[in-house]
């Protein structure tokens, strides 16, 4: 009895501290959705949607039949699910004279990018670590002309670039893509890796050179295995640029190299015979495929590396 | 026999003069510091001397041999930076040795000198971790062992303690302090912090402007600075200085304000004494009080204005015949504001520059 007055004594008490939920204590509580917020978040769905529609609509297409197509309902996902466009898409649409589909592409392009990526990140880091820790006399006016060079639209240096790879015997063959892809890639790989160089702190060069370590030692053992975001963040860049490309492959690698990209134009392109657009959506989808993994699969990582480029420290 | 020579030394970047016509000997086994504010050129000397930076003008020798196009890993150096700058990606281990490598030691005698380096430095636990495993004090003692495996004669400190906190500089100081004792190599350690020059070296040199001000051991330094600005530089609270002027003779006396100093017993540098605008220089800690300001052959009274108690000793602020004045006191000394207190010093103990050129008289 005594016991259950005490408890009843002590329960306003308990109620009184209750009844102050907004004095501040403990863990600051999660904030509601306010109207801003909300605003915010609708907007970015709109435009998630409006994004997304047109890659809707092509995968719808691609997975439909030509009768189908022809009905006209674009956004209708398919009443028959067909994977032979893709198919005839990969082995059997025509290029041109050649009905092998864009497999033959598809190699060329890993063809052609995998050295180019692989010779223009090698060159620029070179570069970029010369630039910043073995300074000659001009450096900086030399620096100032390759980050020039990445201002000038590349149609304006197309034709010397031919007489230049005629000259040199390399043109339209695979070596003179992967020529072209170096230079071009150049300014803005170099700038990339200067930059992330210059904001590695000197002491670690000096104590390099101290050690008796030599400008490739210094490089290839201490610079390069703390540099590897910078160098994910050149493959991205490079692998994508290389592989997006239509204009250099077009004209440097010739007929026997054309990269994807060609030949997805002479698949899409074609005047002759019945429009297929399934088959159309489908190897434009399978040319994008290469690209569109990469920034899923490597997306976090890049951000991080212009990141760590950008910002000292 | 002298283990580093550096004769008529510049270097200019563009139109900037850094280094100007610099001479300076250090014997064998001496431990040197070069002292300064920030800017004044002393990391770049010792850039220079490490071969990290290339002359425009003047000689190095090293152990009387000229090394001054030769490169940093023949130069018979070894050099410790303020960063650290351990190599992230290798162990301790590896940072130790990778100077070795290059250099083709065979491996039996590399794991020797480690093993030695990491007794002297007490890592032998550290070896197999990571530069970003390690704490500051650990990471600088990784940073001096890479130093001491390459077996050379001459250490270079670049503000090896500058990034660590109070008491590890402390621990840290001693300890390089020891490690010059053990070693007896030559040490040139390149700092800004006047108590880390003042406990290490044998030999002060004060750097202002690309120039070496005064070069000698560290109580002439902080007795007898040869001007203005050395004086006004060594020393926490720095020296009070007070302008008036100076009368030549017998008795020569300083004059400011209504005051007169009897400076008979100061003992007058090179050209003497002279008439004219002086500063007189005298520090805060060379200041008694009560009793013992009665026993000093100049005392006045003075009212206290500010205390600021420090623990150890208490600052006094308060103004001499209208010029700022600080004095030192021991830290339980009750003392208020408005108090009224005797101070006195010794002329012996005071320094006397020429005004405008600001050199020691």
């Amino acid at each position: 009895m005594t016991s259950e007055l005490l408890h009843d004594q002590q329960k306003p008490r308990t109620y009184s501290f209750d009844a102050r939920p907004h004095e501040p204590a403990g863990a600051k509580p999660a904030k509601r959705l306010s109207p801003a917020r909300i605003m915010i978040y609708s907007l970015l769905f709109v435009a998630t949607l409006y994004y997304l529609l047109p890659l809707y609509v092509m995968v719808m297409t691609s997975l439909k039949g030509l009768p189908e197509i022809r009905l006209g309902n674009i956004f209708s996902p398919p009443m028959k699910l067909t994977f032979a466009p893709w198919v005839k898409a990969w082995d059997g649409a025509c290029t041109g004279l050649y009905c092998e589909g864009l497999k033959v592409g598809f190699w060329n392009s890993i063809k052609i990018t995998v050295p180019s990526t692989i010779v223009s990140i090698a060159v620029a880091s070179v570069n970029g670590y010369a630039l910043t820790n073995w300074k000659f006399k001009g450096s900086e006016v030399f620096f100032a002309i390759l980050i020039f060079g990445s201002f000038i639209p590349y149609q304006v240096m197309l034709f010397p670039l031919v007489i230049i790879t005629r000259e040199l015997g390399i043109f339209g063959s695979l070596s003179g893509i992967v020529f072209i892809h170096t230079i071009f890639g150049m300014p803005i790989l170099t700038l990339l890796f200067r930059n992330y160089f210059m904001s590695l702190p000197p002491e670690l060069f000096k104590a390099a050179r101290v050690d008796g370590a030599g400008f490739w030692r210094i490089f290839l053992v201490i610079l390069v295995p703390m540099s590897l975001p910078i160098f994910a963040v050149a493959l991205i860049l490079q692998v994508t640029g290389i592989w997006n490309d239509f204009l250099f492959g077009l004209v440097f690698a010739g007929l026997k190299n054309f990269p994807m990209t060609v030949q997805l134009n002479n698949i899409v392109n074609a005047t002759q015979g019945v429009k297929e657009y399934n088959v159309n959506m489908a190897a434009a989808l399978l040319t994008g495929l290469v690209p569109l993994s990469i920034y899923f699969i490597s997306g976090k990582l890049f951000v991080r590396g212009i990141a760590a480029g950008a910002v000292k420290g | 026999m002298n283990s580093i020579e550096i004769k008529d030394l510049s270097l200019r970047f563009g139109e900037v003069e850094v280094l100007k016509n610099l001479n300076l000997s250090i014997h064998k086994g001496e431990f040197l510091v070069l002292l300064g504010s920030s800017g004044c050129g002393k990391s770049t000397l010792l850039n220079c001397v490490a071969g990290l930076l290339d002359l425009s003008h003047g000689q190095i020798f090293i152990d009387e041999r000229n090394v001054t196009w030769e490169e940093p890993k023949d130069r018979g150096i070894g050099m410790v930076f303020q960063s650290y700058a351990l190599y992230p990606q290798m162990s301790v281990r590896g940072n130790l040795s990778f100077g070795l490598k290059n250099a083709g030691i065979p491996k039996a005698e590399i794991a020797k000198r480690i093993q030695r380096a990491a007794e002297i430095l007490q890592i032998q636990d550290l070896l197999h971790r990571k530069p970003a495993a390690l704490s500051g004090g650990q990471r600088q003692r990784v940073a001096i062992g890479r130093a001491l495996v390459r077996d050379v004669d001459v250490f270079l400190f670049d503000e090896p303690l500058s990034n660590l906190d109070a008491k590890l500089r402390a621990d840290l100081r001693v300890e390089i302090n020891r490690l010059h004792h053990r070693l007896k190599n030559t040490m040139i350690y390149v700092t800004h912090d006047q108590i880390e020059a003042m406990t290490l070296a044998d030999r002060i040199a004060v750097m202002r402007d690309g120039n070496i001000l005064q070069l000698d051991v560290p109580s002439q330094i902080y007795n007898r600075p040869i001007n203005k600005y050395i004086a006004g530089f060594i020393g926490s609270p720095s020296m009070n200085f007070l302008e008036g002027k100076l009368s030549a003779g017998d008795n020569p006396s300083f004059i400011f304000g209504d005051e007169r100093f009897d400076m008979s017993r100061y003992r007058f540098d090179g050209e003497g004494q002279q008439n004219g605008a002086t500063t007189l220089g005298v520090r805060p800690e060379h200041i008694r009080t009560g009793n013992a300001a009665q026993e000093m052959p100049i005392s006045r009274n003075i009212v206290v204005e500010v205390v600021e108690p420090m623990g150890s000793d208490t600052l006094v602020r308060t103004h001499l015949a209208g010029q700022e004045f600080r004095l030192r006191m021991d830290g339980l000394a009750s003392v208020n504001k408005g108090d009224n207190l005797l101070v006195g010093f010794d002329p012996a103990q005071v320094s006397l520059f020429e005004t405008t050129s600001e050199q020691r008289l």
